[in-house]
């Protein structure tokens, strides 16, 4: 079979780090669950971190594995603080979507 | 201590009557009655003593180095343009300062008398201070801004004086309309020094003088004519003369000090000061003569039909002062300022004796009702005859010599066209003033009063006599508060009656009496002070150095005898016509030869050729109607509607762009995600190229 002759070269990797942002950045903009649209920003997130690791390897450049902890690292941060927010809110309310979190308008 | 650090002490001339109108306005309830009258005369004579020591000092110096340039402090620092708080110590100012102080404590002395007893005795010695110190301020000003301070406080300090008796209407109406009038004036006086400013960059005397004389003549005759506009409006030319006759509701020692002496001077002195602007205009001066000549004929023809003691004399002095302006028309500065000091002399003695005469008479002012007081009064009488013979013009007095020098100049310089109005309104000079010292002190007497009782001189009006004398006072003090009472008698008025009640007019006291002859006295010798004889003009080289760039005027001795001539002529032609109408007085109170023999010439006259009703009306209808008309398109629409219009458009934003703001958090992660992808395009595409 000719699926033998393929190798997976490094665009590969980065069409599937694009294909996982597209489906991140739209899952943000269309759900309305608050968990889920936090789901979605980290699928972005693992995005970027797979986006830095292949230019990594193709350019022979340790920097971009650097790159990853940091954002691996704001990424867990992130999750905590808004996880306890919508905690706090999830106390008050019984359900809320992003669109009762309106508060702020101004 | 040289004579220029003596004149660098000038300053203290103005500030001792300020510092006595600040301690009278602040303590005079304490200092009481007699003691505040004494602290404020005091200070006046001490400013005159100070003023005579200029004098010797600024006459130590050489002829031609008699300026004194002192700078006291910076007023307005304001990048390459700055004004100074300082003094000028040169002939024209000290003789300024000197008439000030002179005829100005003359005043205060004589006010210690005529203001006794009044309720508000203190608070007048504080406003006649106050406006001393004003007007020394403006005649020892360095610059054409102080000047202006000083020129504007002796406006405030003349609405304060002619409204002094506030609780009567008519005299608070004619306070304003002095302040509002001198105002008008104030204007151009404002433009003119906008124009110095943007011209030459500086107001200081010293530094425009020359500048004028580089600059083209167009900006000088503007600036000139300005001045003028300011100098008509405080010196009652026509046709801003109207705040001056309705001053006579102010007490008669006002009258005589701001209205006669200083402060209607203040224009004169302010042209005379600019004369390098007047000189290098063209055309300036030509109409500077022609408003003058008029006010000085038709105030004269006014003056002639007056049945009011005090609106006699305050037309006589809107055209005096238009015989001064009438000098400085045709470059005779020497002879503005010498009439100055002689109408200072005669038109004060003047005054006072009618504040005299008005005070002996129960308050009444009606010329028709008083008669042979020249028994009851007789150094009253003596005194105001002096002064009328100097004002009429006739030789030896003071007028003669002055108003000569005027009417020489202005023919010298073939000005013949005022030169014939000055004449004739020699005449109606003449006339008029004749027609006043008669009907008050000689002829029949129509006030009722007992012929045989004796004048009483030395101690005043109280002496013994105290019911004519309590009548006297409560009259006095009800007439200042009664807010209807009108003391100046108008025109075709029915005569008032007499409040003597039989009683006899009493002379005043020698308190009044004195600054009286003094006055009377230089009304007699003041024309030694510039006599045109051969090295006797001491004022006119005293002068010299401020007035080197003008022009003289050279007459030939035939010429000026040939005038003096016929000045003396018409003068003694209108002294002798009124002799003829006046001297049995009138046959009856409400029937007047000349004024009922010319009719209808003189109701137009009388009515002052209804310069007021027109100035009336003129506001009245076009005036108001263009106020109207800016309140309702120009404030309502345009500048209001600027103002509501701003901030509803800014609402108007604020609402469009709240709709960015609605809390819909998926509409911010849209936002953000759309604005990267632009910009990323935007990096990938075009930017790099």
């Amino acid at each position: 079979m000719t699926f033998a002759t393929y190798t997976i070269t490094d665009t590969y990797y980065l069409v599937l780090a694009a294909m996982l942002f597209t489906i991140g950045a739209v899952g943000v903009l269309t759900r309305r669950n608050v968990l889920v649209m936090f789901m979605c920003v980290e699928l972005m997130l693992n995005a970027v971190n797979l986006t830095f690791v292949a230019f990594a390897h193709t350019l022979n450049d340790v920097a971009g594995q650097v790159i990853v902890f940091f954002t691996l690292v704001v990424a867990a941060a992130e999750v905590a603080v808004g996880l306890a927010i919508i905690v706090v809110i999830f106390r008050r309310r019984r359900h809320a979507t992003a669109d009762d979190l309106a508060a702020l308008k101004g | 201590m040289n004579s220029r650090d003596v004149l660098d002490l000038i300053w203290i001339v103005p500030v001792l009557p300020l510092l006595g109108s600040a301690v009278l306005l602040l303590f005079g309830r304490r200092l009481g009655e007699p003691r505040a009258g004494w602290l404020a005369s005091a200070l006046m004579v001490a400013a005159f003593a100070m003023s005579c020591w200029m004098l010797g000092a600024l006459l130590g110096l050489p002829a031609d180095g008699r300026l004194e340039v002192h700078r006291l402090f910076t007023w307005l620092p304001a990048g390459s343009f700055s004004v100074n708080v300082g003094t000028q110590a040169d002939p024209l100012s000290v003789i300024w300062i000197l008439l000030v102080t002179g005829v100005g404590s003359l005043i205060h002395i004589y006010s210690l008398g005529y203001m006794r007893g009044d309720r508000l005795y203190t608070r007048f010695f504080a406003y006649l201070n106050l406006f001393a110190a004003m007007m020394l301020i403006l005649v020892l000003a360095d610059n054409f801004l102080l000047t202006f301070l000083g020129w504007e406080g002796v406006g405030l300090a003349s609405y304060l004086l002619i409204s002094f008796w506030y609780e009567r209407t008519s005299a608070a109406v004619a306070g304003k309309k002095a302040f509002i009038t001198n105002r008008v004036g104030d204007v151009g006086f404002l433009i003119a020094m906008f124009l110095m400013i943007s011209t030459y960059g500086t107001l200081s005397y010293t530094a425009t003088g020359p500048a004028a004389k580089v600059i083209g003549s167009g900006v000088a005759t503007a600036i000139g004519l300005l001045l003028f506009v300011g100098a008509m409006g405080k010196s009652a030319q026509i046709p801003l003369h109207v705040w001056l006759t309705d001053a006579m509701e102010g007490p008669t020692p006002v009258s005589a000090l701001i209205h006669a002496a200083t402060m209607v001077t203040a224009g004169v002195f302010l042209m005379c000061r600019s004369h390098v602007f007047l000189e290098a205009g063209s055309g300036t001066s030509t109409v500077i003569a022609w408003v003058g000549a008029a006010t000085a004929l038709l105030a004269g023809l006014v003056a002639v039909t007056q049945p009011d003691i005090k609106r006699v004399l305050a037309y006589s002095t809107i055209s005096q002062l238009g015989y001064m302006f009438l000098a400085i028309g045709v470059h005779a500065y020497v002879a503005a300022v010498f009439m100055v000091l002689c109408h200072a002399f005669y038109k004060g003695c003047l005054f006072l004796g009618a504040g005299s005469v008005i005070h002996g008479n129960a308050e009444n002012q009606d010329l028709r009702i008083m008669g042979a007081f020249k028994k009851f009064m007789p150094f009253t009488a003596a005194f105001m005859t002096v002064a009328w013979l100097a004002i009429a013009g006739l030789p030896p007095f003071a007028g003669f010599w002055s108003k000569d020098d005027i009417l020489v100049n202005a023919f010298g310089s073939h000005s013949y066209g005022v030169w014939a109005v000055g004449t004739v309104a020699a005449i109606v000079t003449g006339i008029y003033m004749t027609r006043l010292i008669l009907l008050t002190f000689y002829g029949n007497s129509r006030s009722g009063a007992e012929i045989t009782v004796l004048p009483v001189v030395a101690g005043g009006s109280d002496d013994g006599h105290d019911h004519p004398d309590h009548t006297h006072h409560a009259d006095h003090g009800d007439h200042g508060f009664d807010p209807d009472y009108l003391p100046t008698v108008q025109f075709g008025e029915t005569p008032r009656e007499s409040r003597l009640h039989g009683h006899a007019p009493h002379e005043s006291p020698v308190v009044m009496l004195f600054p009286l002859g003094i006055l009377a006295l230089l009304a007699a010798v003041g024309g030694l002070l510039n006599l045109p004889i051969g090295n006797l003009d001491f004022l006119g080289r005293f002068l010299e150095p401020v007035f080197s760039s003008v022009h003289e005027t050279t007459v030939s001795t035939g010429t000026q005898l040939t005038v003096e001539a016929i000045s003396v002529v018409c003068a003694l032609a209108g002294v002798l016509v009124a002799f003829r109408f006046y001297r049995r007085g009138l046959a009856a109170p409400g029937h007047d030869p000349i004024v009922d023999g010319l009719a209808p010439a003189t109701k137009v006259a009388g009515h002052a050729f209804y310069l007021d009703e027109g100035i009336a009306k003129l506001v009245d209808g076009p005036g108001r109607a263009g106020a109207s008309w800016l309140d309702r398109v120009f404030d309502q629409k345009i500048i209001d509607g600027a103002v509501n219009g701003t901030g509803w458009l800014f609402q108007w934003k604020a609402r469009v762009l709240s709709k960015a703001e609605d809390g819909f958090v998926r509409r911010y992660a849209l936002a953000i995600i759309l604005g990267t992808t632009a910009i990323l395009l935007f990096l990938l595409l075009w930017a790099g190229r």
